[in-house]
């Protein structure tokens, strides 16, 4: 039986850091790169007698995700302590939400353009979203770094919020777990709640999966992969999970409830603890915090969602006339957004704006290692002005293209200073126009007589000589026209 | 001099009849001279208070004057011991618990760190791993516990004050024993931040003193919200002196009938049928009242305490802080060397205990069945409330028992606080003033007075008016 033939069932438990300036429950600030154990105290330290307070900010920006994505929060949410000893966990229990968390159900979105690029053209389930089962806030450990005699630990980022994201077993395939993870992604950045970078570790995944032959069947064993470290490598173990296990099955091997260990550089799995290993994490109510009522924080985030990227999306079609797909792309990120929107609103063609951010102005960055909020070379309404320059046909596009936004990208002076330095804009002046197609006419009788018998195409050959003798300051669409009369 | 009140020491201070200097120097004399026979200290830094001293400003409420400190409070840059070998000689604090910085925003000297049971889990002080401290008034009988060194060297004219900690009793009872006052007041009336947690949910600080009024001085002093303990009240504090000297006409005190039972020591019953005499004659009323869970208690208790005990004492593993095991072979023999090692007796029996009730498959049987019935309890107490003003009782149905008679059956030990647990798990105050002496031989009898939450006032006016009244508060032992 190939692995086709199997029902596969998916789910992610998603960690992503919160962008808050301290801990989940101290006042330490949360940051990377400071000496070890430079950012802690007594209560991150799990000294004898501290106590934790609340971060009302990580609850807030947890709410605010949870409206984001459509969640419902219980009236009363309240922390838990889940008990094992652990060298990097200071008090050897976290703290984290079990039965009452912030947030329950809601879904994420699949976009299309999350998808992997060579699977884009063929979505199995378009414009599904995916079914949450629950958001909960909990903190992060410390950091073990093992040397030859001894092991030290940095508990820096003990305590960091760290904000759960667990969805329904509501997966298929390591396309749909690589779309849900760029779509969650989009969405927690435009919401400013966490970078939600995985591969610098703001957000990370274990992927649940399970197979079995039938819808009637219970689900199969699940099978839990970690150490995944970007939405390619979740891609990637699911692929090589769902062929193992199938391989196995086919062969007769049941499987076994585990945790496997994903190695991204060979391309493997292998077992890290079974279910025999599993841990009684003995939850109990944190005496230390009181429960919260969560109906005031809803109501106070309401104000602060968002535009969300698929929300945003539509309008830009609705809006600026852009292609579904570009619309898409445009909406992904934040800042990119923000930019095509500056640079759209009041422009004389906005679909060639949109062109223009997503190849020339994307390439240009990408080439310079630079992200669009950080460049400053330019500006919105400079790019605007490039394209309707374009527009209104003072110069062309491939001026544009090989001279001015160069030259922009350089200097960082606007369009209109620099096709006036360089003196480019395109002469539209009829009467120096008609002397050189005069000219062309005479030196290209043949073409002209192919123009004349009614092949108007012919005439392109000759727009290009017009060109050539007006050193490319013609405007072309000038050009053509004057051709044309003359030669009815 | 170390056995003035804490009121007549600041009279003495502020009148200049005495300096702050002089007053820590007579204490830490006493200290040395006496507590070779008490044990009550585990430590003291006699260099650390007679520099406070000598910056001590005495107009502040508490200024100059040197109080005694439960070694489970952290005090910074001391030592910090629990009375366990897991801190003993390797954990000093690097922070002071919000109590003693309002102490020390008071004027306020913490002087000497007091012996209790380990981790707090006790009523005789026999848990300590430090050494066990001895009742002063018969040396050959326990001060009660867990805060038996705060007790016995308040008693024994080792300090002028003291503060404990009460997760079941273990203010009131010592105190009982010990012939001195104990007041454990409102849960999240006063801020646990610093205190080393045994039971979250039912551990509050109090003070141990030689009169109601200088119990109610150091109250003023530590209560209060805090931002660090979210689970501290938000509610303004009032002058609790003010509420000395009050009239306690009409008052009715509500006596359960669960609490004279068969068991109780005849002396001490005696003296509480005199005590309530003595309030009746104050104007007060006796009414007889029922706290139908009572029997429950002690189970719920145990259940709770430990579950939360389990968790709390998990940072206690070597890793950060505090003794460790030589070269374990793995992390695994790490912990379990560590603690096996650190830990007596009693508090590995609560751990197991306490992990045991959180099960998976035990936890609904246990831990959920034991938050239920302390519902229960606390409905007992707000009902009762709504007839009378305040409880009545034994703080301890026994006066203090020989040292190691109690050691070998921990059940017969667990009942010493029969009269004190269901105060912590409804979160209500209570107070234990001394209310008489068994005859031969002579050892101090407690009243325990209870309060609804929020109420310590009426403790106060209750406990003072009865005090003034009657001569037991001013007898030392010998």
């Amino acid at each position: 039986m190939p692995a086709s033939d199997y029902i596969v069932t998916i789910g992610l438990e998603v960690h992503a850091q919160l962008t808050t300036q301290s801990k989940m429950y101290c006042g330490c600030k949360v940051g990377y790169g400071a000496p070890p154990n430079s950012q802690t105290c007594p209560v991150c330290l799990g000294m004898p007698g501290a106590m934790p307070t609340l971060n009302e900010a990580a609850i807030e920006k947890t709410v605010l995700t949870g409206l984001m994505l459509g969640c419902e929060n219980p009236e009363i949410s309240k922390w838990d302590r889940k008990n094992y000893f652990y060298p990097d966990m200071p008090k050897n229990y976290q703290l984290t939400q079990f039965d009452l968390p912030l947030c329950e159900h809601g879904s994420v979105p699949l976009y299309d353009h999350c998808y992997p690029k060579d699977v884009q053209k063929d979505i199995p389930r378009p414009g599904y979203a995916v079914k949450l089962t629950r958001i909960h806030l909990e903190e992060d450990v410390g950091k073990s770094t093992h040397h030859e005699k001894n092991t030290t630990i940095d508990f820096n980022r003990a305590g960091t919020p760290l904000m759960e994201i667990v969805s329904d077993p509501d997966i298929r395939t390591g396309e749909e777990a690589f779309a849900y993870l760029n779509s969650l992604r989009q969405i927690l950045i435009a919401g400013g709640v966490s970078d939600a970078d995985m591969e610098k570790g703001q957000m990370r995944c274990d992927v649940n999966i399970s197979l079995r032959k039938t819808e009637e069947e219970p689900l199969g064993a699940k099978i839990e992969l970690k150490n995944l470290n970007s939405p390619a490598a979740v891609r990637r173990a699911i692929h090589y999970e769902i062929d193992r296990q199938s391989t196995e099955l086919d062969a007769g091997t049941p499987q076994v409830q585990c945790t496997r260990r994903w190695d991204d550089d060979l391309g493997e799995s292998t077992v890290m603890r079974s279910k025999e290993d599993a841990h009684d994490y003995r939850y109990f109510p944190e005496p230390d915090l009181l429960p919260i009522r969560t109906a005031p924080i809803v109501e106070a985030m309401k104000k602060l969602v968002p535009e969300l990227p698929h929300e945003k999306s539509q309008r830009f079609v609705t809006d600026f006339g852009v292609t579904e797909y570009d619309a898409s792309v445009l909406s992904s990120d934040k800042h990119l957004a923000t930019y095509f929107e500056q640079a759209a609103t009041g422009a004389k063609n906005t679909k060639l704006v949109a062109n223009w951010v997503l190849n020339d102005l994307l390439s240009a960055l990408k080439e310079s290692f630079t992200e669009i909020q950080d460049s400053t070379q330019v500006p919105a309404e400079n790019l605007r002005a490039l394209v309707d320059l374009i527009e209104s046909g003072k110069i062309s596009g491939k001026q544009a293209k090989n001279d001015v936004f160069p030259a922009m990208l350089e200097t960082g002076k606007t369009a209109g200073d620099i096709v006036k330095e360089k003196g480019l804009e395109q002469v539209s002046d009829t009467g120096a126009l008609e002397a050189f197609c005069d000219q062309v006419i005479q030196e290209n009788e043949a073409i002209a007589a192919d123009v004349r018998s009614g092949n108007e195409k012919a005439a392109n050959a000759l727009v290009g000589r017009v060109m050539k003798l007006s050193k490319g300051q013609a405007n072309p669409k000038v050009v053509i026209g004057i051709l044309l009369e003359k030669l009815k | 001099m170390s056995s003035l009140t804490l009121a007549d020491a600041q009279e003495q201070l502020r009148s200049g009849s005495l300096t702050p200097r002089a007053l820590t120097e007579s204490i830490i004399a006493a200290i040395e001279a006496g507590d070779g026979k008490i044990r009550g200290y585990n430590s003291f830094d006699a260099e650390a208070a007679l520099a406070a001293a000598d910056t001590a400003d005495v107009s502040l409420p508490l200024g100059g004057l040197p109080i005694a400190i439960k070694d489970i409070i952290n005090v910074k840059g001391e030592a910090l011991t629990c009375s366990s070998k897991i801190l003993e000689g390797t954990f000093t604090s690097p922070y002071d618990a919000t109590v003693i910085a309002k102490l020390r925003a008071a004027g306020a000297i913490p002087l000497g760190r007091t012996n209790m049971d380990e981790f707090a889990m006790g009523s005789s002080t026999e848990n300590s791993a430090l050494g066990t401290t001895k009742n002063p008034w018969d040396t050959s009988r326990i001060p009660g516990g867990s805060s038996g060194g705060s007790a016995a060297v308040v008693s024994a004219d080792l300090a002028l004050a003291a503060l404990g900690t009460d997760t079941g009793g273990s203010i009131r009872q010592p105190a009982a024993l010990c012939g001195c006052v104990g007041l454990k007041p409102t849960y999240g009336r006063v801020s646990r931040y610093g205190a080393v947690a045994f039971a979250s949910s039912l551990d509050q600080i109090g003070p141990m003193t030689k009169t109601v009024r200088d119990s109610a001085m150091l109250l003023n002093a530590i209560s209060g919200h805090d931002a660090m303990d979210s689970t501290s009240l938000d509610e303004a504090v009032p002058d609790f002196t003010a509420a000395l000297g009050k009239e306690i006409k009409g008052m009715k005190i509500g006596l359960p009938k669960e609490y004279f039972i068969d068991g109780i020591d005849p002396e001490v019953r005696a003296a509480t049928e005199a005590a309530v005499k003595q309030l009746e004659s104050l104007g007060a009323e006796p009414v007889e009242i029922s706290l139908p869970h009572t029997e429950y208690a002690t189970a719920t208790y145990y259940v709770i305490a430990t579950a939360e005990a389990s968790s709390n004492l998990a940072r206690f593993e070597g890793v950060r802080y505090g003794h460790r095991a030589d070269a374990p072979k793995d992390l695994s023999d790490h912990y379990m060397r560590t603690r096996a090692e650190g830990f007596g007796a009693e508090v590995k029996r609560r751990i197991l205990l306490g992990t045991y009730v959180l099960s998976s498959g035990y936890y609904d049987a246990y831990y959920i069945r034991a938050q239920k019935v302390r519902t229960l309890i606390r409905q007992d107490f707000s009902e009762a409330f709504q007839k009378v003003d305040a409880i009545l009782s034994p703080t301890s149905p026994v006066p203090a028992f020989g040292i190691g008679e109690r050691c070998d059956d921990p059940l017969q030990m667990y009942l010493a606080d029969i009269f004190t647990i269901a105060t912590n798990l409804a979160g209500i105050c209570g107070i234990s003033v001394p209310c008489g002496f068994t005859k031969e031989p002579k050892l101090p009898i407690g009243l325990q007075i209870l309060a609804p939450s929020m109420q310590e006032e009426r403790l106060i006016s209750i406990a003072d008016a009865y005090e003034q009244s009657t001569p037991w508060h001013k007898e030392r032992p010998c």
